[in-house]
């Protein structure tokens, strides 16, 4: 029987098999921030150890960070940032900190490089890892322990998780985007349906998204519970690694490309599970709720908390949410737009900000927060950075920024939010913050009525 | 890492489902750089309320959580780890966990049971019927046990005797070193560096 796309890059990766034990895993690319990895370099120190691959690591300054000029305020961040860099330095290990032209949220940074080939093992201390399966890559978020083992090893030991194929049939409709995709999927399969699974997304609709709408849906497979997301490389693929600083080149690049095609899960390979979703049937999506599974379409309602799947959580989130059932959800008032993250802090998803904002004025504070600083220079070449500032939004310096509340981009108690992040969590965006998850474009029509809005109806 | 073999304490019920890792310690708590003192942001922003089952003095002292399905989903970060067990609890009981929380647990000797939700609701009645109830997690025997019940759960043989010995997976992976070696000089040349 033939193989998936996931078990081909699984088994190219197994330095060791042994009977009653997990597969021993090579780790081909370790992305550090200075979040959780501290505590792992202490731990090398104290066991007198090194790191095995430093040329295979690579470290970035992005959850601390201000997205505003200067310096950080806030001694307990600065300490952590200030401690990667000596970690950096110390083990020999590549690092952008904040102020160089490299600099970026760790997701963003890797693609924009060329670091994150097809068939490639892909970990870093962070769950949305998963961003990078977009290339066929096997991404995954690990915790600092495991941070610490593939410092030491350049492996990990792990038990191959079982198959999940999402069909995506069809064509997304005019105006829906990835971002409603995997809102949707999320909403449909639960926070918890991917669990013990990598998921490959597949079928036209995905075919059909760029290289960035991939890369936002499989950064947010963790959302269902999945241990990773990927999509097998195509054409799309290697036309967005061509000419990347780390892609390569001439003979090598043939060599590559000719084993990238190899991964695909052949014609009779089974999956675990398969769920299919048909795309024509899709609409701008938001979330409601306090988990990235309670969303419906922005058409709809509010939801009555016994009509869902979990009435006592529904209950709590609109509480939580300051909610009634029923509400049209067009109606939500909403006090701070985001744009940015490592789900939508890519240029494409600017310029679909930009696209919604040309010639309009925002009705809420609105921060566009680019992914890297790659991106910003990007966005600035285009002039998006004008169209954002002349309708009052706020353009800041890359980093994660309100995603968490780990800098000072946070919402206020009782502040709600329309947000281009991922996740949705009671007080993700500071405490006692209020978040609805979008897409881009909804963030953008969001921003000039001050509710939550499609494009489609400006 | 501590082992972990058998442990009997009292329980706490959470009757919440999908219980994320920023609930268990909110991302202001994670900007520390060492890896202790992380029991005082346990729960921090749930322990404002003084109806939150943690601040119930009937449940002071417990050592094993019996939480609702999807417990530990989100962020990675193993700190939620690290804050329940400086907290004093050694094992959680949910139906289902988030794959990373879950896999952290074990790194770490916090021993991740999963029982059925119907089982993980009795034993949640039978502490509240109770709070001095006492509930054994026998990591040797694969059960827990309370009262006159007893509930089998499954955990691989592997991570089993990881736990039950207390053993480093980097020490173990180590003895493997010229495998790993082996597999680096057939890697392909075309493979990225980040140098």
């Amino acid at each position: 029987m033939g193989r998936t796309l996931a078990e081909k890059v699984w088994e190219q990766h197994v330095v060791r098999r042994a009977d009653g034990e997990p597969d021993l895993l090579y780790i081909d690319l370790h992305l550090i921030h200075e979040v959780t990895s501290p505590q792992a370099f202490d731990g090398l120190r104290i066991a007198g150890r090194k790191v095995r691959r430093p040329d295979l690591t690579i470290a970035t300054e992005d959850h601390n960070v201000p997205t505003v000029l200067g310096p950080i305020a806030d001694p307990v961040s600065k300490a952590q940032v200030e401690t990667l860099r000596k970690n950096a330095a110390e083990f020999g290990i590549r690092l952008h900190p904040m102020g160089d032209a490299g600099q970026g949220v760790v997701h963003i940074i890797g693609p924009q490089f060329g670091l994150t080939q097809p068939g490639m093992t892909v970990v870093c201390g962070d769950s949305h890892t998963s961003t990078h399966g977009a290339f066929g890559a096997l991404a995954f978020g690990i915790g600092t322990s495991e941070v610490e083992h593939v410092l030491a090893t350049q492996t990990l030991p792990a038990y191959r998780p079982k198959t999940m194929a999402i069909e995506v049939s069809g064509e997304l409709p005019f105006g829906v985007t990835s971002k409603d995709l995997i809102l949707a999927i999320i909403a449909k399969i639960g926070t918890g349906g991917g669990q013990g699974h990598i998921v490959e997304y597949r079928g036209e609709a995905i075919r059909g998204l760029s290289m960035e709408g991939r890369m936002t849906v499989c950064n947010m497979s963790i959302e269902a519970g999945a241990r990773a997301g990927m999509i097998a490389p195509d054409e799309t693929t290697f036309e967005y690694l061509r000419g990347r600083a780390h892609a390569p080149t001439g003979d090598a690049w043939d060599a590559a490309v000719a084993y990238w095609r190899s991964l695909r899960t052949d014609d009779d390979a089974a999956f675990d599970t398969v769920v299919e979703i048909d795309a024509s049937t899709l609409a701008p999506f938001v979330t409601w709720g306090t988990n990235p599974g309670q969303g419906a379409p922005l058409s709809g309602a509010v939801p009555v908390p016994e009509e869902t799947s979990d009435p006592a959580a529904a209950q709590r989130a609109l509480d939580y949410m300051g909610l009634s059932a029923g509400t049209p959800l067009s109606e939500i008032q909403v006090d701070t737009v985001f744009v940015g993250s490592c789900t939508n802090g890519r240029l494409e998803d600017l310029r679909a900000v930009a696209e919604v904002l040309r010639g309009r004025t925002v009705a809420a504070r609105t921060l566009i927060v680019p992914g890297s600083m790659q991106v910003k220079a990007d966005a600035e070449a285009e002039g998006l950075h004008e169209v954002f500032t002349a309708a009052g939004a706020e353009w800041r310096e890359a980093g994660c920024s309100m995603c968490l509340g780990m800098n000072p981009d946070i919402l206020a108690p009782g502040e709600r939010s329309a947000s281009t992040s991922n996740r949705n969590f009671e007080g993700r965006q500071g405490k006692g913050g209020r978040t609805h998850l979008v897409s881009p474009a909804v963030a953008a029509a969001s921003a000039v009525t001050g509710r939550l809005t499609a494009p489609a109806d400006l | 890492m501590e082992a972990f073999t058998t442990h009997t304490g009292r329980g706490v019920p959470l009757r919440r489902s999908n219980v994320d890792t920023d609930q268990i310690i909110p991302a202001v708590w994670l900007k520390q750089v060492s890896r202790t003192g992380f029991e005082k942001g346990l729960f921090a922003a749930w322990r404002e309320d003084p109806a939150f089952v943690l601040n119930d003095p009937v449940y002071e002292g417990a050592s094993v959580l019996v939480a609702g399905p999807d417990f530990g989903t989100g962020s990675s970060r193993e700190h939620a780890v690290w804050a329940l067990q400086q907290y004093g609890f050694r094992a959680v009981v949910a139906a289902r966990f988030g794959d990373i929380f879950r896999n952290n647990s074990t790194k770490m000797g916090l021993l991740p049971v999963v029982l059925p939700a119907e089982t993980v609701e009795a034993l949640q009645s039978a502490i509240e019927a109770d709070p001095a109830t006492e509930v054994t997690v026998d990591l040797s025997a694969r059960q827990v046990r309370w009262g006159a019940e007893a509930a089998g759960f499954e955990i691989d043989d592997y991570t089993r005797w990881r736990l039950l010995e207390g053993l480093d997976d980097i020490g173990l992976t180590l003895r493997h070193a010229d495998d790993v070696e082996t597999y680096e000089n057939g890697r392909q040349s075309w493979l990225p560096t980040t140098v």
